[in-house]
């Protein structure tokens, strides 16, 4: 079965997820690794989104937050602060999953401006749930298509916290969480480095060479000494992502 | 300082000899009597339950110069940036859900249309346990924030506090106390008392906050017809004034009444990327039309 870069993506960032995880979701790509992760091999996997809505089972991916079906399909729905305080800041959350506009070598993730802060080039939405999550929940994955805009050498801004200025610099400020332990893109997988923190290509996706990845990278990426290879996407695991997007689509389409 | 005013260890109303009960009013009214020049407002709803209705109403009756405070500004405020509403705003994420942008917002950041707009920027938690702050009458929120982040060092309002405990320190920042919050709930009693089911965001906080709370509602009914006792209601005696606009919230939902209008989100980009575009829209559906234009999303289908 052939497929695009961008199901590869979202197929290897389902696929570390677990029954026993407790997610915070975050819109987007991640919802959609989340979701397919939950109708493949996790079932049972906890969702919480940040409008309040926990242990939610949507059956089309929300275009919001907050949508309808993440409410109608949860266990329970609580209030924002409550979220923030109790579930999140409380230290329930095992999993954060993110996405970014920008990161960089150490996994700090820019949300915010593209510029300087009070002139800026590109205003981004900004942080939302993102700065807590980043630093609350036991770890944190990131998904983003890998490219020199997106991967850069310096962020003009850190909206949320990765690895810092690598190495201890998380423990250094009091953090006890793991932060981010993986990063997928559509070319291969990150993972920080375990002294250093710096992000390392660990595996590669089908027909995509090294060349192209270090092409697509704003700082000169490193490899682990081991690499494997992605595994490809199953027909499986293809069919579940595009009738989950199938029915996304339908459903956004034709607003009540 | 922080330009919030503390109200202290008094009460919100105090020396009164009667229990003042929400009124019932058009929604013209409603903000006509509430929403002032210059005051600070909240328009609460996160995702769902966002009072579009009011923020037509307000754009209609050409207030200036408000400070605006929201979570996610969202469309609404989107348009009221736009159409020159605003001074300032305070929040903590400016996007489109699942679309991208804020045009409206972005123009007025980048290049000052139709007015420069000072901006001040918070986390979701921050904004939260803010609300929540100001509903318990405490001048500030503490909690573990922005750790790493740096929003602190562009944001004098986000400031450190020291656990007279542990020694330990914590972000800080201003509760929030609006002059007035608006919303929207699903329905009122005909005694003024307000239900708010499914997702409740922060509604709750940011009218216990405010001095004056404008709430519109889908329906007036006998009643409430909560689906708990948990349920979120908010007593005649906590709300200034109700207007009914069914299908006041479009294009967000309203929980058991209409979906969440999600196409119309994506056809909002186009419109709002030109400003003349934008002009005429906001003319031909807020500037010439009145709150019973939202009824037509308000049917009672979804019940």
């Amino acid at each position: 079965m052939s497929y695009t870069a961008n199901e590869m993506m979202t197929v290897a960032a389902s696929r570390p997820l677990k029954n026993e995880d407790v997610c915070f979701v975050g819109i987007g790509a991640p919802s959609a690794a989340c979701n397919l992760a939950r109708a493949i091999h996790a079932p049972d996997i906890t969702l919480i989104y940040e409008s309040g809505t926990i242990g939610t089972r949507p059956d089309v991916l929300p275009l919001s937050i907050g949508d309808g079906e993440l409410c109608d399909t949860a266990l329970t729905t609580v209030s924002v602060p409550e979220m923030f305080r109790y579930w999140l800041q409380g230290g329930r959350v095992t999993l954060g999953f993110l996405g970014g506009a920008q990161i960089d070598r150490f996994a700090n993730l820019n949300t915010t401006v593209v510029g300087p802060y009070d002139k800026p080039k590109v205003r981004l939405p900004g942080g939302g749930g993102a700065p807590e999550i980043a630093s609350h929940c036991g770890e944190i994955l990131i998904i983003m298509a890998l490219s020199r805009r997106g991967f850069v050498d310096k962020l003009d801004f850190i909206t949320s916290m990765g690895h810092g200025e690598g190495g201890d610099h998380r423990q250094r400020l009091g953090l006890k969480t793991k932060g981010p332990t993986k990063v997928i893109t559509d070319m291969c997988i990150l993972e920080p480095d375990p002294e250093t923190k710096e992000l390392t290509v660990v595996s590669i996706h089908p027909g995509v060479t090294r060349d192209q990845i270090t092409e697509a990278c704003g700082w000169p990426i490193r490899f682990a000494a081991e690499v494997v290879d992605t595994p490809a996407p199953t027909a499986e695991e293809l069919q579940a992502l595009r009738d989950l997007q199938e029915r996304t689509r339908r459903a956004h389409s034709n607003a009540a | 300082m922080p330009d919030w005013e503390q109200i202290g260890t008094g009460t919100i109303r105090p020396n009164s000899e009667e229990l003042p009960v929400a009124r019932f009013t058009s929604l013209q009214e409603a903000i006509e009597d509430c929403v002032r020049d210059g005051d600070r407002v909240a328009m609460e709803g996160f995702t769902h339950l966002i009072p579009h209705a009011a923020g037509h109403e307000i754009i209609r009756q050409g207030r200036r110069h408000l400070t605006l405070y929201r979570m996610t500004p969202d469309l609404i405020y989107d348009q009221m940036i736009g159409m020159g509403c605003a001074d300032k705003l305070v929040f903590s994420w400016g996007g489109n859900p699942g679309v991208g942008s804020l045009r409206r917002l972005r123009d007025a950041v980048e290049n000052d249309w139709p007015n420069p707009l000072e901006i001040e920027e918070h986390s979701h938690a921050a904004m939260a346990n803010a609300y929540d702050a100001g509903a318990a009458n405490l001048p500030f929120a503490t909690f573990r924030g922005y750790i790493g982040a740096d929003l602190p060092k562009v944001n004098p309002n986000i400031r450190e506090v020291t656990c007279p405990f542990t020694g330990e320190t914590f972000a800080a920042v201003p509760a929030i106390r609006p002059d007035v919050t608006v919303i929207h709930a699903l329905r009122a009693d005909r005694e003024g008392n307000v239900l708010l089911e499914g997702i409740v965001g922060v509604q709750k906080e940011a009218v216990l906050a405010a001095k004056k709370a404008v709430v519109t509602v889908e329906e007036i009914v006998d009643d409430l017809g909560a689906a708990s006792p948990n349920a979120v209601i908010l007593p005649s005696w906590t709300v200034t004034a109700i207007a009914e606009v069914p299908g006041g919230a479009h294009p967000s939902y309203a929980q058991g009444y209409y979906k969440r209008d999600n196409a119309y989100y994506i056809a909002w980009d186009p419109i709002a990327r030109d400003r003349d575009t934008f002009l005429a829209w906001m003319k031909e559906n807020v500037l010439d039309k009145g709150p019973e234009a939202f009824a037509a999303y308000g049917a009672k289908g979804g019940r």
